[in-house]
């Protein structure tokens, strides 16, 4: 049963980037299905100010009524704590195909210099700048790139 | 160890305070969207309140879950010697270097707060607290960024820059002022306690300010702004909270 409703969540795109389900995007942290019907599902925030989060535990819960749920629970909790490691290989390609910079694999170690190095989603030239860790969305940091001359967006890496 | 009637009291205090700072200090931020010196410090600033709220939100629903009202009865229906903010984050932005020299002594003592309390041992602090170091790291590495750019910035700037610390390191100080209930939480490993905070927090910013070149206050000689936690605040922070719930005050029941 889990199974299947982790199959419903896949089809669940995060609303501010349409290229990439919730579940690829490492945000759901539980599923359970204690009888038929019956579905528990625990979401937890990309950033805790994140304005979406209200409107994925709805998208979340009107995806699982329209597939025959009688009994929904979604839950916000901070059991685990999301991180970028937690976005799938899936879901690091669908970040680049919404022409996002993905973030970068990490061990906890995030500065400047990992900012900076953040090749350019375009051209994937290493030859770029980050111009401010803050962009129009808690997630995302604001980049020029040198060799094709575009500016770019990055989601950044978070631990 | 189980919870005596103290640490839970001590417990409450302790998010109460963080709770309001982050509160407050977000709402302070929220003040440069569209007056920001840059675009980009505009937008710096704007995702810092959003954070900032985000994170009070998170700990008003502790506090809820330990009993007390429900977060938007919390954050809006308190007059201000129901707060327990410290006095640095409630005064007006005034001019960008004192909000840039605010910004750094805030965060980094929020970072240094939650790298301590991601071992609590009580567990759904802890948990929030990990989340949270992630995500002010980007709020330090911004306030680095610009004391140090702005150290090198010339004459004026640099100037403009050593007066700012100078008059916001006792506010800044304020921030430690200790709680009821600080041994508690210390033998019960909730929280180090405020001393220890303190210090690691001038181990942090001291070094780093003199690496820019700024001369830091000795603390000796400094007065601590106090009451903040108790209650007790200066008359910018009423204001602030009657504009912040004038919908509300008008119609508590308004829905949008």
């Amino acid at each position: 049963m889990p199974n299947s409703i982790k199959a419903l969540l896949e089809t669940v795109m995060d609303p501010e980037i349409p290229t990439i389900s919730i579940v690829d995007l490492g945000i759901v942290t539980g599923i359970a299905s204690p009888q038929p019907g019956h579905a528990i599902i625990e979401l937890t925030p990309t950033f805790s100010g994140c304005p979406a989060l209200r409107i994925m535990e709805q998208m979340v819960h009107d995806k699982l009524a329209e597939s025959g749920y009688t009994h929904i629970e979604v839950k916000t909790t901070f059991n685990k704590q999301w991180n970028t490691n937690m976005i799938t290989e899936k879901g690091l390609i669908a970040l680049k195909q919404h022409g996002l910079a993905p973030p970068p694999k990490h061990d906890g170690y995030i500065e400047l210099d990992v900012l900076s190095d953040t090749p350019c989603p375009y051209c994937n030239s290493r030859n770029t700048e980050m111009h401010t860790p803050f962009g129009p969305t808690l997630c995302r940091s604001m980049h020029y790139c040198k060799n094709c001359l575009n500016a770019f967006e990055a989601f950044k890496p978070v631990s | 160890m189980e919870f005596t009637e103290k640490h839970v009291e001590g417990l409450k205090e302790l998010l109460y305070k963080m709770a309001d700072d982050l509160l407050i200090i977000g709402h302070r931020n929220s003040e440069w969207t569209g007056l920001g010196p840059m675009l980009e410090e505009d937008i710096a600033f704007s995702s810092m309140a959003q954070d900032k709220i985000g994170q009070s939100l998170a700990l008003f629903e502790l506090l809820h879950e330990l009993g007390e009202s429900d977060p938007d009865t919390v954050a809006f229906t308190r007059n201000d010697n129901q707060f327990h903010c410290s006095q640095l984050v409630e005064l007006p932005i005034g001019e960008y270097d004192f909000s840039m020299v605010r910004h750094f002594f805030f965060d980094h003592a929020e970072a240094i707060r939650f790298e301590m309390l991601a071992d609590s041992v009580f567990e759904p602090l802890a948990m929030v607290a990990r989340k949270f170091k992630g995500e002010i790291k980007y709020h330090t590495m911004h306030a680095d960024i610009f004391m140090q750019k702005l150290a090198a910035g010339g004459e004026e700037s640099f100037s403009r820059m050593q007066n700012a610390i100078n008059e916001t390191f006792g506010l800044a100080l304020g921030m430690f002022e200790p709680g009821k209930f600080e041994a508690e939480l210390i033998e019960a490993g909730i929280f180090g306690g405020e001393a220890e905070l303190q210090q690691r927090w001038l181990d942090k910013v001291v070094p780093l300010l003199e690496s820019f070149g700024y001369v830091v206050p000795k603390v000796e000689s400094t007065e601590p702004a106090f009451g903040g936690r108790h209650g007790v605040h200066t008359p910018h922070l009423q204001p602030l909270l009657d504009e912040m719930t004038e919908v509300f005050s008008i119609d508590p029941g308004a829905d949008w």
